[in-house]
């Protein structure tokens, strides 16, 4: 019951604010939306003990769904550690979220949608996280990607509002594209989408000499599990915008900034990490398919932080920060450790929203101004948020003393990093790789925060003067946050990854009977103490630089930017991925279009509509003539008709080679 | 079989032809003594009651037809044949005679027509169109035809006094004689090369000889075809349908393009399937050639009329168009799928023709399609009743005229004649733009003058076709089930 409650409370202030937005007033939609939320936030806690601490998994049917055939899909939620702690983050955060809006949107005009996209957002990020099949998460999926494309274009009177809106229902068409492919596939090999018989059957299928074993496609044997954990994992990528992917996430900052802070960095876009951890009994079984999780996964960690690097809107830096973040999570997703995955994604939830709505706070009281570079020195102006915005870099930094204690990014990201060098991976590229990935993490964030709130102000004096601290509602959810990215790390860390992590999973994550990194990463033997501190100096470097580039010598940057300037520019420029993507599907997407528009709808089907129409025309008028009245032209056509006939019959008489004279 | 079974099984002819007789010497002598009266007034409701009896005379003949056998028979010799083809053919026939006079009363009057001989002239003609639909002989079947048509020519020009309606009357009357004469010699042909003018011993004489095509059987089949043809209006043998159909008085038109063209369609049908079952593949390519004539120029042509009676004219003949294309499938479900076209098509003629007929200003008729502008604001029931026919005329769903048409599309590609089908299609796409173009001008061009007001005669016509085409859908199966029997009973399914 109170599964239920939690999944559609949200539901319900979604359909009231929606459909009863004018009679409830937008201060009555806000109220009675974020009140559900906080609701739903407080259960999930309790279910997050209930199921995390006394290990009370369950399974609530909802409803029967469709039964066609072979596909018996019915409604269910399947409540287990891992849905706990994602029930956990979406409502917590999305409750914050809430409660922030009604301070950061207060001068909106359409509230009450605004209300109401946010809670139909979290209803389908439930829908998502308590699926117990593969159709139901596809439709949490569409749910969220839905409200995603309705918040980002939520302004739509702005044209890069709506851009970015499409932008990112497209890129994301590209992954579902994967994600739809692999749900059929699977299908076609287990004869079901329930999580139940795929994770047991799929032990069946990983053995080689089981017919199901390969699928045979256009001729060539594929290995199953392999193709479709790719696919699955295509869609993953696409949500959680990873390499190649990416190009809409940043985009999306063109939404709300509370919406950036729920959506897009601490629930939707975890969503390819939690199918990866979800469908573990899968990818565990798919040794190929995980290393390209974490070669992607890497991969984006580093190139996503470079580009955070020279980025100048505030919003842009967290949202490659993120990027970059999910990349560890899946890289982790890849060795195999899931629960440190996972655990990641948990902490990075708060300091990530954290990061966001501080953010949001700072453009609140900079009158909607996002460039860096019109910023700084605001910290004794609004030193509540300067606080918050502080822990929210040190928890992302991964601030802590090693091997004791730290802010809570300290012990997600460096467990990450203990895992990729515990992973032993060709030439340790992913612990080299995400360890100058952390030194970058640490002087982007620390640009950001003296370049916003240290150094002479660059602002508009005006704007500068009037900059004011945000109200109390919007402070009380940094609050909140902040102490989630504090402690969480430090808490939790003994269930997620450390030595209670088995019971405190139960079964909800696999790992195949070769998967030992989760103990190897706590093995003294396999990862040395300097592994460690490693992190620790590249967190230290990054700052030092940082506090060099931006507080020290103000100078500096702009001439590195002048000798490095192509680098610079690369960088700048997103490593010119919207540009090769213009170049590569977008124009030829046009030519084609434009081709088919006026060449085969404007001359061909447009031709042959009115060339029809014009021959009709001309018939009639053939037609009428011929009628002219004098009865021996009558005749005439009539004779014309026998002849005509017999004719007909003649020659095909002469053809069979008929009677000769 | 005895002469009392012969003559109880044409009893509905014996019934037209002696009620024909009857009112001639009624109207022949009582018109002696309406000439010496001055009282024009008195004359008028005697020849009302002339057409009231021919009325009732061809109701009668259209009973007698449910009280015979349903079993087909044989009667004088062969010559006849009784079955239930010529029964569900007779009734719709009847029906049209029926409703040709019932629309014939106002429109008489009005112009001064009102003459005996107008009542006694449809129903010989109407024993005509019976006696076709029962021939069963070459013999028979002339002197039906013959029977048929003389009364029709004497009615195209009924209107004596009015040049349009003379010409239209010679020229039916010279292009029929035309086609009569290629019939006969069709016909001698058919006979020399078989021996016999009985349909059932033609049918016994085979299509190949020593493995070469009986020449001069085929080329009899085609003068006989060509005859029929004429009868149907069917494309190239329908020039004169336009004229005539223009200048003849408007109710004869009406009878014109229902009854004659059922008599002609059933003595079709029974030829090629009686007769000349054994020559299908080459009669199917002529019904097949003349169908898409007919319905491509009976659409094509349409476009370009401006008068509402060539307009029809010139939509019966793509009708018969799309009739045939039943025919030429050649299959019991071709015929059936035929006859409810046909049925369809004589309450559609019959309620446009009672339209035409109600509307009018200062007491002329409307005949000009863009004088009809504004019918809907003037009087909304009348535009709405032409406007369903309109619509089942063009064949949309789910009328009556779009169930028809799916039946003998689906006939033709069940036999597979897939570019009959899909040429008939476009036809009436085509031809749905000048139905739908009617519609236009009464409901949404500016309104002209008023209308006079509908003669309650007319609105019962056009009331019960309004009413069949809509309730055919809701309750298909009884008219389905009748041409379903009907087609069984042709024999070239059997």
């Amino acid at each position: 019951m109170i599964y239920i409650a939690i999944v559609f409370l949200p539901l319900l202030g979604a359909l009231l604010a929606g459909f009863f937005g004018r009679v409830l007033t937008a201060r009555g939609s806000e109220i009675v939306t974020t009140a559900l939320l906080l609701i739903a936030a407080v259960l999930s806690w309790i279910a997050f003990v209930n199921v995390g601490f006394y290990h009370e998994t369950a399974r609530v049917p909802v409803a029967q769904w469709i039964t066609s055939g072979e596909l018996d899909v019915s409604w269910a939620l399947r409540i287990d550690t891992l849905s706990a702690v994602m029930l956990v983050v979406v409502t917590t955060v999305s409750s914050l979220v809430h409660i922030y809006s009604i301070g950061y949107m207060q001068d909106d005009p359409s509230r009450s949608r605004f209300f109401s996209y946010l809670s139909l957002f979290t209803f389908a990020m439930l829908m998502l996280v308590t699926s117990d099949n593969l159709l139901q998460m596809f439709f949490g999926w569409e749910g969220v990607g839905l409200a995603s494309y309705l918040l980002i274009g939520f302004w739509y009177k702005k044209p890069e509002a709506n851009a970015a809106a499409m932008k990112a229902f497209i890129v994301n068409r590209v992954g579902d594209f994967g994600f739809a492919l692999g749900i059929f596939g699977l299908f076609f090999v287990f004869n079901s989408i329930n999580f139940d018989q795929l994770f047991a059957e799929a032990q069946m299928v990983a053995l080689e000499n089981n017919p199901k074993n390969t699928i045979e496609f256009l001729g060539y044997q594929f290995d199953t599990l392999t193709t479709l954990c790719l696919l699955l994992f295509m869609g993953a990528m696409g949500k959680s915008a990873q390499f190649l992917l990416h190009t809409w996430l940043p985009d999306a900052m063109e939404g709300p900034t509370p919406v950036s802070a729920l959506i897009h960095a601490a629930t939707m876009v975890t969503a390819g990490v939690f199918m990866v951890a979800r469908m573990s009994p899968l990818f565990d079984l798919a040794p190929v398919a995980l290393q390209v999780v974490t070669i992607v996964g890497t991969a984006t960690a580093f190139f996503a932080a470079t580009i955070g690097l020279v980025q100048n809107d505030i919003k842009r830096v967290i949202a490659y920060s993120t990027c970059s973040q999910l990349g560890y999570m899946f890289a982790a997703c890849g060795l195999g450790a899931y629960g440190v995955a996972i655990f990641h994604l948990f902490t990075h939830a708060f300091f990530k929203a954290l990061l966001f709505l501080g953010a949001g706070s700072v453009i609140h009281s900079m009158h909607h101004e996002q460039d860096m570079r019109n910023m700084g020195g605001l910290a004794p102006k609004i030193r509540t948020t300067w606080i918050m915005m502080l822990i929210g870099t040190l928890a992302l930094t991964g601030f802590g003393i090693p091997h004791l204690i730290g802010f809570a990014g300290f012990h997600s990201k460096d467990a990450i990093i203990e895992a990729a060098f515990a992973g032993n991976t060709p030439y340790n590229y992913v612990f080299i790789t995400l360890v100058a990935a952390a030194a970058m993490t640490s002087f982007y964030s620390w640009r950001l925060i003296f370049m916003t709130f240290h150094g002479k102000t660059r602002a508009e004096p005006d704007t500068f003067r009037h900059a004011h601290e945000s109200p109390w509602v919007m402070l009380i959810p940094l609050g909140v946050l902040a102490v989630g990215a504090v402690a969480a790390g430090f808490v939790f860390k003994d269930f997620f990854i450390g030595h209670h992590y088995k019971e405190f999973w139960g079964n909800s994550l696999f790992e195949a009977s070769n998967n030992h990194i989760m103990h190897d990463m706590h093995d003294r033997s396999v990862v040395p103490k300097w592994v460690g501190w490693l992190p620790f100096g590249a967190m230290a470097g990054g700052f030092a630089l940082a506090w060099l580039y931006y507080i020290r010598m103000p100078w500096l940057p702009e001439l590195t930017a002048r000798i490095f300037r192509p680098v610079y520019l690369f960088l700048l420029n997103k490593w010119y991925f919207d540009e090769l993507y213009d170049w590569l599907f977008v124009r030829p997407t046009m030519a084609i279009g434009r081709f088919l528009w006026k060449r085969v709808d404007g001359s061909v089907i447009d031709g042959t509509v009115d060339g029809t129409a014009r021959s009709v025309a001309w018939a009639t008028g053939k037609a009428v003539r011929l009628q002219t009245g004098y009865v021996y032209h009558y005749a005439f056509v009539m004779l014309i008709g026998v002849a005509a006939l017999l004719t007909l019959f003649i020659r095909s008489l002469l053809m069979s080679g008929g009677p000769t004279p | 079989m005895s002469e009392l079974a012969n003559i109880s099984a044409i009893a509905p002819e014996i019934v037209l032809a002696i009620g024909a007789m009857a009112l001639l010497m009624a109207g022949a002598f009582s018109s002696k003594t309406a000439s010496v009266s001055t009282d024009q007034i008195v004359e008028t409701q005697h020849e009302s009651g002339m057409i009231w009896a021919g009325i009732a005379v061809l109701a009668l003949a259209c009973a007698l037809i449910f009280t015979l056998p349903s079993e087909s028979q044989l009667i004088f010799g062969g010559a006849l044949v009784v079955d239930s083809f010529s029964q569900f053919m007779k009734v719709l026939i009847l029906i049209a005679g029926i409703g040709g006079l019932i629309l014939s009363f106002d429109y008489l009057e009005g112009k001064g027509l009102s003459k005996f001989e107008y009542p006694v002239l449809v129903l010989l003609s109407c024993a005509g169109m019976l006696l076709m639909v029962s021939a069963n002989d070459l013999i028979s079947l002339y002197l039906a035809l013959e029977l048929s048509s003389l009364p029709l020519y004497i009615l195209a020009a009924f209107h004596r006094d009015n040049l349009r309606s003379s010409e239209a009357g010679l020229k039916y009357f010279v292009l029929g004689a035309l086609s009569s004469g290629m019939l006969l010699y069709g016909a001698s042909l058919i006979y020399g090369f078989t021996g016999s003018t009985a349909f059932s011993e033609i049918a016994k004489v085979p299509a190949l000889q020593d493995g070469v095509l009986n020449v001069g059987l085929i080329f009899g089949l085609v003068f006989l075809l060509v005859g029929l043809a004429f009868k149907v209006s069917a494309v190239p043998f329908h020039m004169w349908t336009p004229d005539v159909y223009e200048g003849a008085p408007t109710p004869v038109t009406a009878f014109f393009a229902a009854a004659p063209k059922l008599a002609a369609m059933a003595l079709l049908m029974r030829v090629l399937g009686g007769a000349f079952s054994g020559l299908s593949d080459q009669w199917q390519q002529i019904i097949i050639f003349v169908s898409i004539a007919s319905m491509v120029l009976g659409a094509v042509a349409a476009i370009g009329q401006n008068n509402i009676k060539r307009m029809m004219a010139y939509s019966s003949i793509g009708h018969v168009g799309f009739a045939l294309v039943g025919v030429a499938a050649n299959s019991q479900d071709g015929a059936q799928a035929t006859l409810v076209y046909l049925a369809i098509y004589l309450a559609m003629t019959l309620g446009v023709f009672a339209g035409i007929l109600a509307m009018r200003r200062h007491d002329l008729l409307v005949e000009d399609i863009d004088g009809l502008s504004g019918l809907a604001q003037n009087n909304l029931p009348l535009a709405s009743g032409i406007a369903i026919l309109m619509f089942s005329l063009a064949g949309l769903p789910p009328l009556a005229g779009f169930i028809g048409k799916l039946y003998v599309f689906s006939a033709a590609i069940e036999a597979g004649l897939y570019p009959l089908a899909i040429i008939g299609v476009l036809a009436s796409v085509i031809a749905a733009y000048y139905y739908l173009r009617v519609v236009k001008v009464m409901f949404f061009d500016e309104p002209k003058e008023k209308f006079s007001p509908v003669h309650g005669k007319l609105s019962l016509i056009m009331g019960a076709a309004v009413i069949f085409i809509i309730g055919f859908m809701v309750v298909p199966s009884p008219l389905v089930q009748a041409a379903t029997d009907a087609a069984k009973s042709l024999s070239f399914l059997k």
